[in-house]
């Protein structure tokens, strides 16, 4: 029976009871009479007084009903909203607790209530605790993870099947969104597409080429080369990610592997520009070197074969030929000269050093040689900009090398190390106080094999010094009985030292890596459920109230919600210069007067950005329909449209709670238990909107809401949207 | 009187011309064809100034620079450094192991013969 129905029948129950009861009573006593009574009684009841008694009769049963009503009611809204709260209790916030409202049963039944609420929480609390324990081991692994993608000088690139980004270390970041580029880090963000960044039809053609070996049975990753908008030059390189197989084919057993599908994959990306410029001009440096050598050999050749074939040539023919046998050579030489430098420095480049600071190879060579030759170090004149091209490795094993040598053969205690700039390198001296040592040793040590605690290692001093393209030498400052290795070693250029300097992001956000198996956006945001979807929460702070007289946007704040989290490090947040004054009014609400707004972005280029971000995401805002009307006013001006699906928090609260009066942001984050911070910024009143709607989507779940479309039909129904702006 | 040159070099086809050269501009002239035979004649020979070529068997031109100038009856034996190895890290360092001079191969004799007589305060 439906509910209204069953309402209905209850109004109408005590009354037809009731009448029941009377036409029972007296048909009773009908039957008890005589035929005479009876006679008088159809007499009595008959007539004029059939009216009254008819009249009296409904009235009363009237009465009853209305009484029967008010009962009713008395009772079905506290026992309502017990039904909302506890709902709320179970699905929401386990810290909510009931008032103690309507007559004393129903005040019995709050009080269990609570008292099962308060077991449950308490309950919940160590199951939490339980699950987190055990996930602490999980935790561990995860975190090693994230530190390895995170400081891996690789940038790495995780992606599910369609493309989504699930994780990215901060390489990437220097990679393709550089700080000059804010266009480009709106791009780069989790939950977005990688084809926002890297071209689709390439990384497309790439998945087909593995799937097309995991078909075969081979098993090499693919890769390509692009270009990124700046023109730098990218190498991509694809692996596949499997899901599938649980356990790996033992081998030998001759069972076909299961075919696996590819879940994801992993882009791993490598900035080839200036190699792909190096070797294009060594190639052609080369090419120039022995071509001009070529000629200007036979041009010497030519002359000298002839002068010895010749001895009796006259003397002017003699010295034709001998002057071309010197303008050749001279011409050669200053050739080569001009071209030694460059190939040089090009052959330098091209050894795989990194880029390292000085002082922080220095700390490094030092705690090694502390800990393992037992010496003391210190480190006495360093520069500390200076960045250098190294190989770290092997040259703290040389320095600690030569120390433990030192304390070994001379007795050496202490070493100290100095660094600074010397012309186009850099001098770094080991040097200790004692006797001299002879040249003949220093020499020997320099070629000598590195001896490090026993274990041997085929490189030399030398060896390592030829690596870098530097030199070494002992020398003796003698008036203050100063002996030093000194090194020369090559500088970092400026532009890798700019560039190694990356700003550090916080760890990559980790994802609950099921995302892999959602199927991408193809499917209508309709008909997606809820828990599934992205969102982009925002808040706007305007000049006033009425956007269609003249009320501009004067601050966006949005956050994005990814899979059912709040994702902290991708936030948008922009001040607007309205190009207008502001009303005191809403100066009071939200604190930001005239001044701090000059000199900020206009609209124009704010809008753009938001759409960016918000692109592909259904919006989430409180009282939306408010916001979304300044957005589109905004249309014709700024040619951005917002086309997305729209949710508005204050409806869906409504959908949620419909007998509470107030809908106001305070009130239903404190239901929900949803602390607010920084309110009445956009940004932390955007927060605060997600947080509630995080909140609110297990309620809707509960009513039987589980889709977007379900979602909007729901708040359109509601009395709130009979408001419109 | 003569200055005396001592010539340290392995290639015998540069050490003609360079003999000669230093004949030419009225030196008395020694030959070494590696490191260790330099060092000896620097002692018996007495130069006032040797051409060292750094790639030398047995001893190479910055051992043997080094050596001189630590030795406080050679130290003033001029050394000019004239080498094949011409990167500014092996300038660098033949002028810190003492060398007076660092001329690179291939060279111009006229610039030889010039640098020659200026370290020889001539």
């Amino acid at each position: 029976m439906s509910p209204s129905s069953n309402r209905l029948f209850a109004v109408l129950r005590l009354p037809l009871l009731a009448l029941v009861a009377v036409l029972a009573v007296a048909a009773i006593v009908w039957s008890d009479l005589e035929a005479p009574e009876r006679a008088a009684l159809a007499a009595v009841l008959t007539g004029p007084r059939i009216a009254m008694i008819g009249l009296l009769t409904v009235s009363a049963l009237a009465l009853l009903g209305v009484y029967q009503y008010r009962l009713a009611e008395a009772t079905r809204q506290p026992a309502l909203r017990i039904a909302e709260s506890v709902q709320l209790v179970a699905r929401s916030n386990p810290a909510h607790r009931l008032m103690q409202q309507g007559n004393s049963d129903l005040c019995a039944i709050a009080e269990a209530v609570n008292e099962l609420a308060e077991q449950r929480e308490r309950l919940l609390v160590d199951v939490e605790t339980s699950v987190a324990q055990a996930k602490a081991g999980v935790e561990e692994e995860k975190n090693r993870f994230a530190a390895l993608i995170s400081e891996l000088d690789q940038s790495v690139l995780v992606c599910n099947r369609d493309g989504r980004i699930l994780l990215y270390n901060a390489a990437v970041s220097a990679l393709l969104a550089p700080s000059s580029q804010p266009d480009a880090m709106q791009a780069l963000g989790l939950g977005r597409s990688v084809f926002g960044v890297i071209d689709r039809s390439l990384i497309l053609h790439a998945v087909e080429a593995i799937e097309g070996q995991g078909a075969r049975g081979e098993r090499e990753s693919v890769h390509f080369v692009t270009a990124t908008a700046d023109g730098r030059r990218l190498r991509v390189r694809v692996a596949p990610v499997f899901g599938g197989a649980s356990h790996p084919t033992p081998p030998g057993t001759g069972e076909e592997p299961a075919v696996r599908t590819m879940t994801g994959f992993v882009l791993l990306l490598t900035d080839v520009t200036e190699e792909v410029e190096i070797d294009a001009r060594s190639v052609a440096l080369f090419q120039d070197l022995v071509e001009g050598t070529r000629a200007a050999l036979a041009s010497i050749r030519a002359a000298v074969e002839t002068l010895i074939e010749n001895p009796d040539l006259d003397t002017p023919r003699r010295a034709r030929f001998t002057s071309i046998v010197q303008v050749e050579a001279v011409r050669l030489s200053e050739r080569l000269d001009m071209l030694s430098t460059d190939v040089s420095e090009r052959l330098r480049e091209r050894w795989p050093l990194a880029e390292m600071r000085g002082v922080d190879l220095l700390s490094l060579a030092s705690r090694r040689i502390e800990r393992r030759e037992g010496l003391a170090t210190r480190l006495e004149t360093i520069d500390p900009d200076l960045w250098l091209r190294v190989d770290s490795f092997t040259l703290v094993q040389a320095l600690s090398s030569l120390a433990g040598r030192l304390h070994e053969e001379f007795g050496v205690r202490e070493v100290r190390f100095r660094l600074q700039a010397g012309g186009a390198h850099a001098q770094l001296d080991v040097a200790w106080h004692g006797v001299p040592m002879s040249s003949e040793t220093a020499f020997t040590w320099q070629n000598d094999a590195f001896t490090l605690g026993g274990e041997d290692s085929p490189l030399s001093l030398a060896q390592v010094m030829e690596r870098h393209g530097g030199e070494a030498w002992y020398q003796r400052d003698v008036p203050t009985q100063t002996n030093y290795f000194r090194l020369l070693l090559p500088l970092a250029s400026e532009h890798a030292a700019a560039r190694a300097r990356p700003r550090r992001p916080n760890r990559p956000e980790f994802y609950d890596f099921d995302l892999f198996h959602h199927s991408g956006a193809t499917d209508a945001f309709d008909a997606r459920r809820l828990t599934e979807l992205t969102y982009t929460v925002f808040d706007t702070e305007t000049t006033g109230l009425d956007p269609a007289n003249g009320d501009e946007i004067i601050s966006i704040g949005a956050t994005r919600i990814v899979n059912g989290r709040m994702l902290q490090a991708e936030t948008f947040e922009s001040l607007v210069d309205p190009k207008r004054g502001i009303s005191p009014a809403s100066i009071e609400v939200h604190g930001i007067t005239p001044d701090l707004l000059v000199g900020q972005p206009g609209i124009d280029q704010i809008l753009p950005r938001f759409w960016r971000f918000a692109e592909d995401t259904v919006l989430v805002g409180h009282n939306a329909a408010f916001d979304m009307r300044f957005l589109q006013l905004k249309e014709a001006q700024t040619g951005v449209k917002f086309r997305q699906p729209v949710l508005d928090t204050l409806l869906l609260a409504a959908v949620v709670n419909p007998s509470e009066a107030s809908q106001s942001l305070e009130t239903i984050a404190g239901r929900l238990g949803v602390t607010i911070i920084g309110r009445h910024t956009a940004l932390g009143d955007a927060l605060a909107t997600a947080e509630v709607f995080l909140g609110l989507i297990p309620l809707l779940a509960a009513q039987g809401i589980h889709t977007l479309g379900e979602a909007r039909a729901a708040s359109q129904k509601t009395f709130y949207a009979r408001l419109k702006y | 009187m003569a200055k005396r040159v001592l010539i340290a070099d392995d290639e015998p086809n540069i050490v003609t011309s360079l003999e000669f050269l230093m004949e030419q501009a009225g030196m008395e002239v020694r030959v070494a064809r590696d490191g260790q035979e330099a060092i000896d004649l620097a002692e018996s020979f007495r130069p006032d100034l040797i051409l060292l070529d750094v790639m030398m068997p047995v001893l190479n031109g910055y051992e043997v620079c080094q050596r001189l100038k630590s030795d406080p009856k050679l130290c003033h034996v001029r050394v000019l450094i004239l080498s094949a190895k011409g990167r500014d890290v092996e300038v660098a360092k033949g002028r810190e192991l003492g060398a007076d001079g660092y001329i690179t191969k291939p060279f111009s004799t006229r610039e030889l013969v010039s640098k020659v007589r200026a370290l020889l305060g001539q």
